[in-house]
C-alpha cells in the first residue's frame, strides 16, 4: 500500500518567525503531517540562501520527514540544509537558470533527495481544457510579483528533463488554483503524471476534504497545501480521518 | 572504558549529509551518540547504528578507506543498519556492482518502476510482520512507516517485516545481534520511536 501524503507547506520570510516556525512544526507534527515543507518564498528572487539556524531546531523537533525549498544554488547550499537535518531540498528558480544543478545535487546526494519544485500555468490563450506540451508553461521566481516571469519552457518536456536529470520528486504548484481554495487542477495534474515515473506532490487549490479525496484519486502521491491548515480551516487528524472512511489510503495517527 | 550507561551509542561516519536527524531521534530518548570513523571507538560502543543516505559504492568505499569492514563485522553488541546501512550489511548490492559486508547472504537488487510505483520508493508505508523479535516490539502488523529508497533486499530467512511496493521487500531484518530496518525510524513518527527504543533496550 502506499499512502496519500499529507504535506504542509509553511511560508517564511526571514529568521525574525523561527518562534513562529517551530510552533508551527509542532502542531502539526501532533496533528499527524506526514511531511512538513518550509518555503522560503524571498530567497530565490532576492538571490540569497535560506538561513539555517532554525534547521536545526526543526529536526530536534521532528519526527517526520521535512524539506527545505529557497533559493539553494550549489551543492554547498544543500549540504549545508542537509547537514543540518533536512530529509530533502527541493530546488526550483535556480534549477530553471542552472539545470546542470539537478544531476550535481542528484549525483551528490542521490535522487531520493532531490525535489523539483514547478510553477506552472496554462500558456496565455490555452483554452481551461487544453492538454499536450504547449497547454502549461513553466514561470520563475514566482514569490516575487515584480520579478516573476514566464521560464519559456513547457511544463511537460521540463517535467520530463528534470527526471532524466535526476530529481526523484516532482512538486507540482498549479499557479491558477493555487490559494483559490476551489480544488487541484486535476486536468493540470493528469498531464503530469502521464510524463511523470517518480513520486509527484499535487499543490495549489486546496479547500475542502472533497479536493483532496480527489487528488488522491487522480493518482498523485501526495498532496500539499497550505492555507486550509494554517487558517484551522481543515484539522489535519479530522482530513485524514475522512479521507480513509472514503478508502483512500493514509496513515491515521 | 565501556561504558556502564547502555546508552552510549556510536553511529558510523559513513559519510553520509543525514545524520542529525537520526542523532536527534536517538538523543531524544536519552541516549548518547557519538558520530566517529574510528574502529576502536566503534568497537567498544554499547551499541552501533550504521548510518546511510547516498550510494553503496561511496559508502562502502568510505568504510574501506577509514579501515572499518572488518571492524563492523566481527561486533557483537547489538548493531543496527538504517537504510542505506541495511542494505550494506548484505552481501551485495546491484547499485554500482558493489560488495558489501557480507553479514547477511543475498543481495539488494534496484526496484523496478511500475504504474503507481514510482521509484524512490518514497513515503509512508505499512509494515508486516513475519517474525516475532525484540526490536519489533510493541509494533503492530500494519504499522506505518517512512521509507525513501531505490534499492531493496529480498525477503529471506532473516526478514522480520516487509513493505509491499509492486513486490514484498525486506523492511526489517535480523542476524544475531545484527539488525536492519530499511524504513527510516528516525522519520516514521511514534513507529519509528519505539524501535529505536527497543533497540537502546538490546
Amino acid at each position: 500500500m502506499r499512502d496519500g501524503a499529507v504535506v504542509k507547506g509553511v511560508r517564511f520570510a526571514d529568521h525574525q518567525v523561527v518562534g513562529a516556525i517551530l510552533e508551527l512544526a509542532t502542531r502539526y507534527r501532533d496533528e499527524g503531517a506526514d511531511e512538513l515543507v518550509f518555503y522560503d518564498i524571498a530567497a530565490s528572487p532576492g538571490r540569497r540562501s535560506v538561513d539555517r539556524a532554525w534547521i536545526h531546531r526543526v529536526t530536534a523537533l521532528l519526527d517526520i520527514p521535512f524539506c527545505v525549498a529557497g533559493g539553494i544554488r550549489s551543492v554547498a547550499d544543500a549540504e549545508a540544509i542537509l547537514e543540518a537535518g533536512a530529509d530533502k531540498i527541493s530546488i526550483n528558480s535556480p534549477a530553471l537558470e542552472n539545470p546542470d544543478l539537478i544531476d550535481e545535487l542528484a549525483r551528490r546526494f542521490g535522487s531520493q533527495c532531490v525535489v523539483v519544485g514547478v510553477d506552472s500555468q496554462r500558456a496565455p490563450g490555452a483554452p481551461p481544457q487544453a492538454a499536450g506540451v504547449r497547454a502549461f508553461m513553466v514561470y520563475q521566481y514566482t514569490g516575487d510579483a515584480r520579478r516573476m516571469r514566464a521560464s519559456g519552457r513547457s511544463t511537460l518536456d521540463w517535467v520530463r528533463e528534470a527526471q532524466a536529470r535526476g530529481a526523484g520528486e516532482i512538486v507540482l504548484n498549479c499557479m491558477a488554483a493555487d490559494g483559490v481554495r476551489e480544488g487541484y487542477d486535476l486536468v493540470h495534474l493528469a498531464q503530469v503524471r502521464s510524463v511523470t515515473a517518480v513520486p509527484l506532490v499535487a499543490s495549489g487549490g486546496a479547500g475542502s476534504v472533497e479536493h483532496f479525496r480527489a487528488v488522491f484519486e487522480s493518482g498523485v502521491d501526495a498532496a500539499l497545501a497550505a492555507s486550509v491548515f494554517h487558517s484551522g480551516l481543515i484539522r489535519i487528524a479530522d482530513l485524514k480521518r475522512r479521507l480513509k472512511a472514503a478508502g483512500v489510503a493514509v496513515r491515521v495517527t | 572504558m565501556r561504558s556502564h550507561s547502555r546508552n552510549d551509542v556510536v553511529i558510523v561516519d559513513s559519510g553520509g549529509a543525514n545524520i542529525a536527524s537520526l542523532r536527534g531521534a536517538i538523543e531524544r530518548l536519552g541516549a548518547r551518540t557519538r558520530l566517529s570513523a574510528d574502529g576502536s571507538v566503534i568497537a567498544s560502543a554499547d551499541r552501533v547504528v550504521l548510518p546511510g543516505v547516498g550510494a553503496a559504492p561511496h559508502a562502502m568505499e568510505r568504510l574501506r578507506t577509514a579501515g572499518l569492514t572488518n571492524v563492523l563485522r566481527t561486533l557483537t553488541q547489538p548493531v543496527l543498519g538504517v537504510c542505506l546501512g541495511m542494505q550494506l550489511l548484505f552481501a551485495r548490492s546491484e547499485e554500482g556492482s558493489t560488495p558489501c559486508l557480507g553479514i547477511l547472504p543475498s543481495a539488494v537488487l534496484r526496484l523496478q518502476s511500475l504504474p503507481g510505483r514510482p521509484v524512490p520508493h518514497m513515503g509512508w508505508n505499512q509494515l508486516r510482520r513475519l517474525k516475532a523479535d525484540p526490536l519489533l516490539e510493541g509494533i503492530e502488523d500494519g504499522a506505518h512507516a517512512y521509507f525513501v529508497h531505490s534499492y531493496a533486499a529480498a525477503v529471506t530467512e532473516h526478514t522480520l517485516a516487509t513493505a509491499e511496493y509492486g513486490l514484498a521487500l525486506c523492511a526489517a531484518v535480523r542476524r544475531g545481534n545484527f539488525w536492519g530496518t530499511q524504513f527510516h525510524p528516525e522519520r516514521s513518527a511514534a513507529t519509528g520511536v519505539r524501535v529505536l527504543r527497543n533497540f537502546l533496550g538490546q
